[in-house]
């Protein structure tokens, strides 16, 4: 065992830690999850990108530094403790883009993965549907094959899209096959949003910004080439995607630890001896798990590295954390008092939090998938 | 950076593993609670499993080699006492190899392969009558002969657990304020250690059976209200066990997180122990809650564990204090 990180490393953080330090907006940009923030959010993903740390952990062709997963995490550790903007390029760069790189043709990821990490086009997931959230294998959205018009057509409804209104693409599931076995006969679709015949409508989140999209699809014609990892692969390929989404590369522990130094920051603030007891127990615990998810992470970064890659585990990890922060931001809101109802970070943060148990797969599918394929307690 | 033990530590708790699946089954645990020691030698005072690992040189892991011991750090030892819990082990294995050796191997040699015993409590003091050297660590620290010591027997939850209070030791000598402190983070952790190890055992216990009782027709292990208890239980040992690692390698080197690292360790290992606990039993229903079930030896020696030497909110209060940096001390000397 080594806690220590090497030279090499520690250079790679001073070296982040610097730019940061230089670049980062002193004044918090407006929600992200807003038009102008979005846009505002996209000029400093623009920045990060010409000063290559948009993507660190892509190779040096595709506009990435070729980082480690070690120094990936330490970016991740510098760049929410620097406070920086949230990344709303995300569910490119760390969803779809691994998918691309798993599944991709040569073509595709020329095509699409230096766009999404400069900014340029920016993308949002097309899995939920009114009638498919949690039970995703019942999609009904459907890709019929035109073969007159070389390409297939589109139709059905995706909904709870996030930020769906401001992306420019979809990565998304729709039915090929509808005789086949429900977790069968889908197909991963790359969907231009401007496509005609695709019509999105954005909505309001628990937090009131225009975060959520409907996408509605009427005979939306997208060619061959727009499919990933194959007609009917669908679900295979989708689950590379879930496996990133519940696990390492969406949630570092950086962000986290991040907020519990906030959270400690602001009970020092309140003064630490005028706090109740049991408040500050809460505080503690909530720090104590911050560092328990690093440490978790930092061993299962040594398990990756050594070549054994994370499998159901990962729903053990997304279990832990968003609830984790359930609880960092439910503490905070506790040592504001009377203040918690004000408009505030650590409100929006609240709201915000609640989202995780939800999106990514609820914990409730989560417990099932660590009860069936963690513990091998039986599905029926 | 690399977060895993070594081949060698893997293997050397393979070995302890396989070596107490042997001497230490359910059947010698729940002997224990009616024998006249309260240990693993059915009556004969370190007999079993006990003399095992001292053949082994297990207890005197952390005993330096030039006094015969076998020179290890905590890292190398954290595993072997998880797997005493694992197993229920009754004996002073904490007390013995993690606080009580490395003090008095000097003027008691006989501790490094185990023919002589020594344990340690704070106030309360396990396997005290059948030890032959006690450590106190609260009130007056102190290092005393068991043959003589005046003992005020109590009557733990853990049957095998025979506990005492150390009344009068003439031959005592004090403990330093370091001796002391060590004593206290080392306990701590090997104890928070046991206590993760009685907490994978209990899950494995518990999968098992609702995977095997069947209700309604089907296993009751199929009920999404069965498997998210125990989803929960194993989310919080892989969040429990890295902590628990973490402390026993910032004791082996020195880190001046070291305190406040153990106080984590067992905080963390306490609650889920206690947990694992509450939803072995509720899973298990009414044969669980039988006393011929061998479920409460495990659930019991956890309430014992997670209580002794600060509980989860004790601990959770000094890392308060630590992150918080609250000046006002209570006046604890450890």
């Amino acid at each position: 065992m080594d806690l220590t990180w090497s030279p090499s490393e520690q250079q790679f953080r001073a070296e982040v830690r610097a730019w940061l330090a230089a670049n980062v907006p002193p004044e918090p940009l407006p929600s992200g999850d807003t038009k102008a923030g979005f846009a505002l959010h996209l000029e400093w993903e623009r920045k990060l990108f010409d000063a290559r740390w948009a993507v660190v952990s892509w190779p040096e062709e595709s506009g990435g530094r070729g980082a480690s997963l070690w120094e990936w995490l330490i970016f991740e550790e510098e760049y929410y403790r620097a406070g920086a903007p949230q990344r709303v390029t995300q569910n490119g760069i760390f969803l779809l883009a691994p998918t691309i790189f798993e599944f991709g043709t040569p073509a595709q990821q020329d095509r699409y993965l230096p766009t999404m990490a400069s900014g340029e086009e920016s993308w949002c997931q097309g899995w939920s549907e009114p009638d498919a959230g949690s039970d995703l294998a019942g999609i009904r959205s459907t890709a019929t094959r035109d073969p007159s018009a070389g390409g297939w057509r589109l139709n059905g409804q995706k909904t709870w899209t996030t930020r769906g209104a401001f992306c420019t693409h979809l990565f998304g599931l729709f039915r090929t096959d509808p005789s086949a076995e429900r977790h069968r006969g889908l197909t991963y679709f790359l969907v231009p949003l401007d496509t005609p015949g695709v019509t999105v409508r954005g909505f309001g989140r628990l937090d009131g910004d225009e975060g959520f999209a409907e996408v509605f699809f009427e005979d939306a014609l997208v060619t061959d080439d727009l499919v990933l990892g194959g007609v009917d692969q669908g679900w295979s390929v989708a689950m590379a995607t879930t496996g990133s989404e519940r696990g390492l590369t969406l949630r570092s522990p950086g962000r986290f630890l991040a907020t519990a130094e906030r959270l400690v920051a602001l009970a020092r603030e309140r003064g630490a001896d005028a706090i109740d007891g049991s408040v500050r127990g809460r505080v503690a615990q909530a720090y104590i798990d911050a560092e328990a998810y690093q440490l978790q992470t930092l061993q299962t970064v040594t398990r990756v590295t050594a070549g054994d890659p994370p499998g159901a585990e990962s729903s053990l990890t997304k279990v832990f954390w968003s609830e984790l922060d359930v609880s960092l931001h439910e503490t905070a809101l506790d040592l504001l008092g009377a203040e918690a109802e004000l408009e505030s970070a650590w409100m929006k943060g609240y709201e915000f939090a609640l989202s995780g148990p939800i999106y990514a797969g609820t914990n409730e599918i989560q417990r099932n998938v660590i009860a069936e394929r963690v513990l091998g307690l039986p599905r029926k | 950076m690399e977060f895993a033990f070594t081949g060698d530590q893997l293997a050397f708790r393979d070995a302890v593993r396989d070596l107490l699946a042997k001497e230490c089954p359910p059947s010698v645990v729940r002997a224990a609670w009616t024998n006249a020691d309260g240990r693993s030698g059915d009556g004969r005072s370190g007999g079993g499993a006990w003399l095992a690992l001292g053949a082994m040189g297990v207890l005197g892991a952390l005993v330096p080699e030039s006094a015969n011991g076998l020179g290890l750090t905590e890292l190398d030892v954290v595993l072997l006492a998880e797997e005493t819990g694992r197993a229920a082990l009754p004996e002073p294995f904490v007390e013995h190899v993690f606080v009580g050796a490395p003090l008095v191997f000097a003027d008691h040699p006989g501790v490094v392969t185990g023919e002589l015993t020594v344990t340690a409590g704070d106030p309360l003091i396990p396997w005290a009558g059948s030890a032959d050297v006690l450590v106190r660590l609260d009130p007056d620290p102190a290092v005393a002969l068991g043959r003589g010591a005046k003992l005020d027997l109590l009557t733990s939850v853990d049957g095998s657990r025979r506990l005492a209070r150390l009344i009068d030791a003439t031959d005592a000598r004090p403990l330093t304020r370091a001796e002391l402190s060590l004593a206290f983070w080392r306990g701590n952790l090997g104890y928070s250690a046991q206590l993760l190890g009685l907490a994978r055992q209990m899950l494995d216990l518990t999968v098992a059976y609702t995977v095997d009782r069947k209700q309604f027709g089907a296993p009751i292990g199929s009920f999404q209200a069965i498997k998210h208890q125990l989803a929960n239980v194993r989310i919080g040992i892989e969040f429990a066990a890295p902590l628990v690692y973490r402390a026993a390698h910032s004791l082996a080197v020195g880190d001046s997180g070291a305190a406040v690292h153990v106080s984590m360790a067992k905080a963390q290992a306490a609650g889920v122990a206690t947990n694992a606990a509450r939803t072995a039993l509720q899973c298990h229903g009414a044969i669980g809650y039988s006393y011929e079930y061998d479920l409460h030896l495990w659930m019991k020696r956890a309430w014992a564990l997670a209580s002794t030497w600060g509980d989860a909110a004790w601990h959770r209060e000094r890392v308060a204090r630590a992150i918080l940096d609250v000046t006002n001390e209570t006046g604890e000397q450890k």
